[in-house]
């Protein structure tokens, strides 16, 4: 048995060519039952998102997953060839455990991949094709993917400036739950990060625009209320969070607007995100107390601290990750020595129970005590002479030899035929 | 004597989650914080069994010297931070806490216990121990307090020096959070500190008549009540919160602290020596 991965990611492969490999929902079924048809194949499963298309299976000699891959999409080999990459046993635990810890997405980190891969699994158990081996691999993989998550703060930081904000948000109101967010201007990408914000549970919308139809129809998508543009400093009394992004050429919130603020409120503070260039909000505002300023600058600049920051956990993650994949597969490899010692006990209890119905018969009558005598001499043979071979193979899994003298052993005791000679 | 011999324990257990938040302080890891919290919670069980068997040894759960009543305040930071642990999930008071908490048990811990019960007092010992109770409730709900605007103030700087979320600052709790710590503490403790205050007045007024409110214990106490009324007024009233709050806070806190110490200089509050 040996795990084997092919596929092609963001990395190899352009979007051309990912599209073409690409298996939809409906199809999926399709492919993983041919999959497990190909010669060789014992398991199979397949992940396919917009970033990666991968195909992972347990198979024996003579399985011959690229031409599968060819045939199947109706990719030609040299098109194939120069964008896939394989792994076999040890590099395939490797990069399986690496993709479900999100060290291998696009975005690093990112969370959506370890519910897009424990999906394709639960699609792949579900038709059969998933048995011990893979279900052993998978198991272990969402186990050290948790761990990835818990022991790195791989996850923990945001990259997009839109999540940042929410990020800051959170860091100054706990929970965005029930704040108030106040759009002034309602662009594109007010509108982007004021999905953001909702999603992470802020209510009451308020929109305001120079054209008002524009603050209607956006107010109304987010069921909050639109308010004229000439209301904006009373409207502002109400907001947590108020969000900038006109074309006005100077600010329209100042230090003194601040004071008012300030005021108004009873020192509970206001997060301005001004994403408008040039500014909406007056720089000196931050130094207010309880007034926080963050322009477009800022927010970048927060976003590119925190990947430099996942590059290091990152790195963390990796030395988890090597870790984990050694444990793995030496805990595959004891497990391979087992059905060879079950065989190697049934073997010798063959011929041992054989031996005994013979000498049984020579004897005629015997009490029940020489019966029991009997038994227990012959037993205690056949396990001191076990107990070596046994001993050894289990204690060879470490060895660079372990293969040969597990070969070795299913040759002398002939095995690989299943039946004793006499 | 027993009694000192699981208030070691404590100590020992209270010194292993110091140290351990120090070094997760240190090196950012979560990790340590695994060990630190169960390292002083088993410490505190341990500080309960020493001062319930402190009182049944000198017959009165008022504490009969000022280690005793050390040990007792250290006891009571200590089920504050968990109360509000419990409520928040903040442990960042615990930098500021656990070494207050060690050196209270430390000293508490450090001198031996008389070796008889000490001469009874000259008031009901169950209105010493209601006065004390109060008290020390009192103290740790404005140390607390002292702690969190202290901490919002932190939190505050770090938002606006935009400096992201890679420092270790940017992982306390949220502003708001921090503030509500606080803010609850200021709203829990100050009845306690003010019927603690009255139980005592009553007590001086019962054994040394108006003498008694010349004393400089009662000035500072005095002092301190005022503050934390101010304290509570402005953050109830206009909101204060920040640099204005934290000035405050301090403000009141070294009130509290000269009230606490003033039992060493005190001509009638103060412990009968042993």
């Amino acid at each position: 048995m040996t795990f084997h991965l092919i596929g092609v990611n963001h990395m190899s492969a352009p979007l051309e060519v990912r599209e073409r490999l690409a298996v939809s929902e409906a199809q999926l079924p399709d492919a993983i039952r041919r999959l497990v048809q190909q010669p060789g194949v014992d398991e199979g499963m397949v992940l396919s998102t917009c970033n990666r298309v991968e195909v992972l299976t347990s198979i024996r000699q003579g399985a011959d997953l690229r031409s599968f891959l060819g045939s199947y999409f109706g990719v030609s080999p040299a098109t194939l060839n120069s964008h896939i990459y394989e792994f076999e046993q040890r590099e395939a635990v490797r990069h399986v455990f690496r993709v479900a810890s999100s060290l291998d997405s696009m975005v690093v980190g990112e969370s959506q991949i370890l519910g897009q891969v424990k999906e394709a699994y639960a699609i792949a158990r579900g038709l059969g094709a998933v048995h011990s081996a893979l279900e052993a691999l998978l198991s272990r993989a969402f186990a050290v993917a948790k761990r990835v998550r818990t022991e790195t703060a791989i996850g923990s930081s945001s990259v997009s400036i839109a999540s940042v904000a929410v990020q800051l948000a959170e860091k100054i109101f706990g929970s965005l739950e029930n704040r108030t967010v106040y759009l002034v201007g309602a662009g594109k990408m007010a509108e982007l990060a004021a999905r953001h914000l909702i999603a992470h549970g802020a209510r009451n919308i308020i929109v305001s625009n120079r054209t008002q139809a524009r603050a209607e129809e956006l107010a109304e998508s987010f069921g909050g209320r639109a308010v004229p543009f000439a209301q904006m400093y009373e409207t502002a009394d109400h907001a947590d969070i108020i969000l900038t992004s006109t074309g006005a050429t100077e600010p329209l919130f100042r230090r003194e607007h601040g004071e008012r603020l300030r005021k108004e409120r009873r020192n509970r503070p206001v997060f301005f995100i001004d994403i408008a260039v040039p500014r909406n909000v007056d720089p000196d505002m931050n130094k207010l107390d309880g007034m926080f300023v963050y322009d477009v600058d800022d927010l970048q600049s927060v976003a590119s601290d925190n990947a430099v920051e996942r590059r290091k956990e990152a790195e963390r993650a990796e030395k988890i990750i090597e870790l984990e994949v050694d444990r793995f597969t030496l805990r595959m490899k004891s497990l391979a020595v087992v059905p060879t010692i079950l065989s190697l006990q049934e073997y010798c209890e063959t011929i041992r129970q054989a031996e005994v119905d013979r000498i049984r018969g020579r004897l005629g009558t015997i009490t029940a005590e020489q019966e029991a005598a009997i038994e227990a001499m012959t037993r205690g043979i056949i396990n001191k002479l076990l107990h070596t071979p046994i001993t050894t193979l289990k204690s060879s899994t470490d060895h660079p030899e372990a293969a040969t003298i597990h070969e070795m052993i299913r040759r002398l005791f002939n095995l690989n035929t299943g039946k004793p000679k006499e | 004597m027993l009694p000192l011999f699981w208030l070691r324990v404590a100590l020992c257990l209270y010194g292993v989650g110091l140290l351990c938040a120090l070094a997760s302080l240190w090196s950012g890891r979560k990790v340590l914080t695994r060990i630190s919290l169960p390292a002083v919670g088993l410490g505190s069980v341990f500080h309960f069994v020493s001062i319930v068997e402190n009182a049944m040894f000198s017959g009165t759960w008022a504490p009969s010297s000022m280690h005793g009543l050390e040990s007792l305040l250290a006891f009571v930071l200590m089920m504050f931070f968990f109360l509000i642990y419990a409520r928040f999930g903040a442990t960042s008071p615990g930098l500021a806490v656990f070494p207050l908490v060690f050196w209270l048990t430390f000293s508490a811990s450090s001198y031996a216990e008389p070796t008889e019960p000490s001469a009874p007092m000259f008031v009901s010992l169950q209105w010493i121990y209601i006065h004390v109770a109060l008290i020390l409730i009192g103290y740790s709900a404005l140390f607390f307090s002292f702690i969190a605007s202290i901490l919002y103030l932190i939190q505050e700087r770090n938002l606006k020096s935009k400096t992201g979320m890679s420092s270790f600052w940017s992982r306390l709790p949220a502003l708001a959070t921090i503030d509500e710590i606080g803010f609850k503490c200021l709203i829990w403790g100050f009845p306690f500190m003010t019927l603690g205050l009255i139980a005592g007045s009553i007590l001086a007024e019962a054994r040394f008549g108006t003498r008694y409110f010349a004393d400089p214990k009662i000035l500072l106490s005095g002092l301190m009540w005022v503050v934390y009324m101010v304290l509570l007024y402005t953050r109830w009233n206009a909101g204060w919160r920040g640099r204005r709050a934290a000035y405050l806070a301090t403000f009141a806190f070294g009130a509290a602290l000269l009230a606490w110490a003033a039992n060493n200089f005190s001509q009638t509050h103060r412990f009968i020596a042993p």
